[in-house]
């Protein structure tokens, strides 16, 4: 079972990250769930999302998990939350930030001796997508740091995904995916 | 006016309420009345693009209230078309008075209902409030563990509801948010294979078919009433479970998936169990299986049809189990929990004389953790050990404070 928990604010698409992240493990054969803890739903709330991934039919529908990753798509909410919660002793970070990483750790000591790794999902869906929509971007990231797919597959996959969008916006996504591949530290 | 059709993928990855929507279009649901609220709104949202995409032909009815809601599907229904719609919690409770309209005129719609707590205090996620207080409304009430059951149950919902010999209306069940909003893959039919199973829908007594003209929603003092409520019990009682059966097994035929009134899992020798409904089954599922794995002989039962109340395949699934976990997820307020009598009734008058204690969870979304059910299995084979209810008849799981116990 991998186990992955998105913290975000509402809005800035962690649902239809997980969700665009499940349908793509889908099609290679194994199981999938994704959902989110919604709180009042306000846009601009932090909020949690959340995957589940197995090779067996997924059973499990409690809220609460220990995940094996932890992705931040809004640089604030490692400041305001505990994105550490629940946290395993190999848990691995994805932060979206533009600071290094070594910046972050240092001024968050919660972070210290885990396994962070940084990349400014914001400013590349800014100079990319035109939007501050950091949800694609970190999963480019994600590929890079679990190996979990090639790129070029994933990027494939996505664009089915994200399907009825015009093609600038799509073009546009999959620049986002490979920059924060390439640039995730 | 001609509809599209949809290519699906075999599986696709679908949250409950996009798993209704997209059977609702393969049913073709004529008309779909619908005043949206969280956490069922994007079911008739699904539906109204769908229609407005060609791929329905149908109508979208918007309404100023579930209250309008429901009588437009009264209206739709009686006028001799597929009706459907969906609501949760507060809208639910403002349809209470036109759901005993619907089933009463006995008129077959479908009505996805995400569970979700009733106010106050205001709380949008998923319990089993709005569920229970459907119970006495004469509807046949079916009940999704996960979004595949929500995209299942929509087909068997329809095929019995309209079915001739029944002519009520269905509700089918999912958890607010935790199914309604949680994404799994979903074993598809195609569109042909769908609509195949439920069939061209067939009026009965249609308002529109002027040759023979009806009268619907008439009144009945003390010389006629009882007799129609009796009929209408003899039929939930008597011609339901059959027609559900038949259906269940249909379904088994066409996509090899197979639902029973009662689900049990690893009961055959099981000395303890949970008996749950909603996506509670299935975490309990996965925490029996690692029961067994330390000895402990678990098991777990999950209600499907709650109305009519499958009550002899209840004991059935009991039989011989030496204690049992009832778990409600919705304040009795005042009194026992409504599957801890079911179950007390189900089991009184049979040999199986299971220790029987219940418990309520997870109110207005509170998680239900598999440390949670892992501490229930053990209390449950504490009391086999005892032999005898070794706690109070009635607990509240995962509640902060001092911890409350009653009975």
């Amino acid at each position: 079972m991998l186990e992955i928990r998105w913290h975000s604010r509402a809005g800035q698409g962690a649902v239809t990250g997980a969700k665009g992240l499940a349908d793509v493990i889908s099609t290679t054969g194994k199981h999938v769930q994704a959902f989110a803890f919604y709180g009042s739903a306000k846009r601009g709330a932090a909020m949690m999302a959340f995957n589940r991934v197995d090779d067996k039919v997924i059973m499990n529908h409690e809220k609460y998990m220990e995940p094996d990753f932890v992705f931040v798509i809004d640089p604030a909410l490692v400041f305001t939350s505990d994105v550490t919660v629940n946290h395993k002793e190999n848990t691995i970070y994805i932060i979206t930030t533009h600071m290094s990483t070594e910046e972050l750790v240092a001024s968050q000591p919660k972070l210290a001796g885990k396994k962070v790794y940084t990349v400014d999902c914001i400013k590349i869906a800014q100079e990319t997508i035109g939007r501050a929509i950091p949800n694609t971007p970190m999963l480019g990231a994600f590929m890079k740091i679990s190996g979990m797919y090639d790129i070029e597959f994933f990027k494939e996959s996505m664009k089915r995904i994200l399907g009825k969008l015009p093609q600038k916006i799509i073009d546009a996504n999959m620049l986002a995916i490979q920059r924060a591949f390439d640039e995730v530290k | 006016m001609a509809f599209d059709k949809m290519e699906l993928q075999k599986i696709e990855v679908w949250d409950g309420n996009r798993a209704a929507a997209q059977a609702l279009r393969q049913s073709q649901v004529d008309v779909v009345a619908a005043y949206p609220i969280t956490p069922s709104t994007p079911i008739v949202e699904g539906y109204a693009k769908f229609l407005a995409d060609g791929y329905i032909e149908g109508e979208y009815v918007m309404v100023e209230s579930e209250h309008a809601a429901m009588s437009g599907c009264v209206g739709a229904a009686a006028a001799g078309g597929r009706v459907a719609t969906a609501t949760s919690s507060q809208g639910f409770a403002l349809m209470v008075e036109v759901l005993y309209q619907a089933s009463g005129m006995r008129l077959p719609i479908v009505l996805n209902v995400a569970n979700r707590a009733l106010a106050a205090p205001l709380n949008v996620n998923g319990d089993h409030s709005d569920m229970y207080l459907g119970r006495d409304s004469g509807w046949i009430q079916l009940d999704a563990f996960c979004p595949q059951d929500v995209y299942d149950l929509n087909f068997i919902a329809f095929k019995v509801s309209e079915d001739h010999d029944v002519r009520l209306p269905c509700m089918v069940h999912q958890d607010g948010f935790m199914t309604s909003h949680t994404a799994q893959g979903v074993h598809t039919l195609t569109d042909d294979e769908a609509y195949g199973f439920i069939g061209e829908y067939k009026p009965m007594n249609d308002m529109l078919d002027f040759e023979h003209p009806v009268t619907h929603g008439v009144q009945t003092e003390e010389d006629w009433h009882f007799e129609h409520k009796a009929r209408q019990h003899n039929d939930l009682m008597v011609k339901v479970i059959p027609k559900i059966q038949a259906a269940f097994d249909d379904f088994e035929k066409l996509s090899g998936r197979k639902y029973n009134m009662v689900e049990s899992y690893d009961m055959s020798d099981a000395d303890i169990c949970v008996v749950c409904m909603g996506t509670s089954v299935e975490t309990a599922r996965e925490v029996a299986t690692e029961m067994r794995a330390k000895g402990i002989k678990a098991g777990v039962v999950g209600i499907r049809v709650i109305r009519p109340i499958p009550f002899f395949e209840i004991a059935e699934a009991l039989k011989g189990v030496k204690a049992i976990a009832a778990l409600d997820r919705s304040s009795p307020n005042g009194a026992a929990g409504m599957l801890f009598n079911e179950i007390a009734g189900c089991l009184f008058n049979t040999d199986t004389k299971a220790l029987l204690s219940g418990y309520v969870y997870g109110l207005g979304g509170r998680d239900l953790t598999k440390a949670h059910l892992v501490s229930l299995f053990t209390e449950l084979q504490k009391n086999v050990d005892a032999g005898k209810v070794t706690t109070p008849l009635q607990q509240f799981i995962g509640v902060r404070g001092p911890k409350l116990s009653f009975l």
